[in-house]
């Protein structure tokens, strides 16, 4: 179903789509945020808005799309399921699309464990791959979670999920992939690569099963800033696999934030060319600033412009 | 089983401050069998207040006694005259003993000795572990006997999340990832595309959401 969504635009049109995330600050003013939009928003298709990522509280993901939408800026609101019951998951969207938002991103969400409320009783109503599929069916058949029809204005969502091929069970990990696409997922946007050849296995199972045909695969890239940056996802984020030859050349890197950059453009040129990859989706994390310089150098720019 | 865990003897002593005598009330059920609140554990229990008190010049009398059962009304009516002349009663049964309790003795301060926990069972000596979320609609023979409500620390139901890794979940190594022991499971037995199946949002209502739920049986009813 087409949506009014610019990002799906693109896509469909053939496009490779370029996304980054704009991570909301633990405080109350846009102020950062409508800086990184403006800094972005000829550099990017689509921004993701995070939703309290690693479950610490920060500006509400849906209010700070706004402040994106105000800047020119098309943002992708994430939902995950780890706050809300499925009533104000329905509220909180039927409000985001009311704003304007067109691009959803449901997940599951980090567990409150990592976050600055770790005794929060979290919620987890319903998990990611049912919001997708009632997400769809809100928008196909215009129904409410609970079946009651939705007499007019249903949200119509271009809606996308996340793909990590990095966690375990490995081999589930596609069959995983191809049930959300199954429930409704239209994009998909992966964890942040650093290893290429796992990903490229992905891939093939991927293809393999012509997942690639029925969804767009945003590849995750992340610029690090340091080698320990780089051992630290190495070693204490769950679902992340690092390999130790990008630790040791930010290591022996003069000056490592440059060879960070050098990486991720590295790690683009190569994603371009796997097939199957739609788009790239760069998770510059507190480094927002390096995105247009990454983009361009990576032969992404300008960007292309849809009707 | 239902597994509870005795309080730090400094709270249990703090809620019978005022206290001059006291009765702790045992539970031969549940939990004798974890070994937090049976027979035994009540006259350690009773024995390490009495010291504490002593050590700070302030005499407590304890009386004992451990019900059969402290979930069913006919064992809590033999407290009837032990609790007549204390201040305070002590369960060391679940939290439904310490309602039982409480609501068959409603003008007695009663107060609770442990923590109820989680319905679970022993995996080695000493060591018990959650199994059942209690959410009133078991869905085990889709998930290969495994339950991802209460297993899954994220109550997946079409999992595995991304954080699950070399077979454990994101939040602890000490965690197994609840998707994996399924996956590896309906695997063994050549049950993988049930997982693919896509499962429907659980009906919450038959769980503590529906408010507390009640089990009739008309046919051993009496009157």
């Amino acid at each position: 179903m087409k949506t009014e969504s610019k990002l799906q635009k693109l896509l469909d049109s053939g496009h490779f789509a370029v996304t980054a995330e704009i991570g909301p600050p633990k405080h109350a003013s846009a102020h950062g945020i409508r800086h990184h939009a403006h800094m972005l928003k000829d550099y990017v298709d689509a921004t993701n808005i995070t939703d309290c990522q690693t479950a610490i509280v920060r500006l509400s993901s849906i209010a700070s799309a706004v402040h994106i939408l105000d800047c020119g800026l098309e943002p992708i609101v994430q939902m995950t399921c780890r706050d809300r019951n499925r009533i104000a998951i329905q509220s909180d969207l039927l409000g985001a699309y009311s704003l304007g938002v067109r691009n959803l991103l449901c997940l599951s969400g980090d567990h409150q464990k990592f976050g600055n409320e770790p005794s929060a009783k979290n919620v987890y109503d319903i998990d990611s791959i049912q919001l997708i599929y009632l997400m769809r069916r809100m928008r196909e058949e215009k129904l409410f979670f609970s079946g009651e029809p939705i007499k007019e204005h249903e949200p119509r969502f271009f809606i996308g999920a996340v793909a990590n091929p990095f966690a375990d069970p490995f081999e589930f990990r596609v069959a995983r992939l191809e049930k959300k696409v199954e429930a409704g997922a239209e994009f998909i946007q992966t964890q942040c690569i650093f290893d290429m050849e796992r990903f490229e296995r992905f891939m093939e199972m991927v293809r393999e099963r012509g997942i690639h045909e029925r969804v767009h695969i945003l590849a995750g890239v992340t610029p690090l800033k340091s080698w320990r940056a780089a051992k630290y996802l190495q070693t204490s984020v769950s679902g992340m696999i690092v390999p130790d030859d990008i630790v040791e050349r930010l290591k022996k890197a003069e000056d490592p934030k440059r060879e960070g950059i050098e990486i991720c453009i590295e790690q683009i040129k190569h994603i371009r060319n796997i097939p199957g990859v739609h788009g790239v989706h760069i998770m510059a994390i507190a480094w927002e600033e390096v995105v247009p310089e990454i983009v361009e150098r990576s032969g992404l720019f300008p960007r292309p412009k849809v009707e | 089983m239902i597994i509870a865990q005795q309080k730090p003897i400094k709270d249990i002593a703090a809620m019978i401050a005022d206290c001059k005598k006291v009765l702790l009330v045992g539970c031969a059920g549940c939990v004798t069998v974890c070994l937090s609140g049976g027979e035994k554990e009540t006259e350690v229990l009773a024995s390490s207040l009495r010291i504490m008190r002593r050590l700070q010049g302030n005499h407590l009398e304890t009386v004992t006694y451990t019900a059969t059962r402290q979930c069913d009304p006919e064992y809590i009516e033999a407290l009837e005259n032990l609790v007549k002349d204390v201040d305070a009663v002590v369960s060391l049964a679940c939290g439904v003993g310490v309602q039982y309790i409480a609501e068959r003795f409603h003008d007695k301060w009663v107060v609770p000795a442990q923590n109820t926990m989680f319905v679970g069972g022993s995996t080695a000596h000493g060591v018990w572990e959650e199994r059942c979320g209690l959410c009133g609609d078991c869905i085990l023979h889709r998930t290969g006997g495994i339950c991802p409500i209460i297993r899954c620390s994220k109550s997946i139901l079409n999992g595995p999340c991304g954080g699950s890794q070399y077979g454990k979940c994101e939040i602890s190594k000490d965690v197994d990832c609840a998707w994996q022991l399924i996956y590896d499971r309906m695997k063994a037995l050549g049950k993988l595309d049930k997982l693919l199946e896509i499962q429907p949002p659980k009906d919450w209502s038959k769980s503590r959401d529906g408010g507390p739920r009640k089990a009739i049986r008309e046919d051993v009813m009496i009157g």
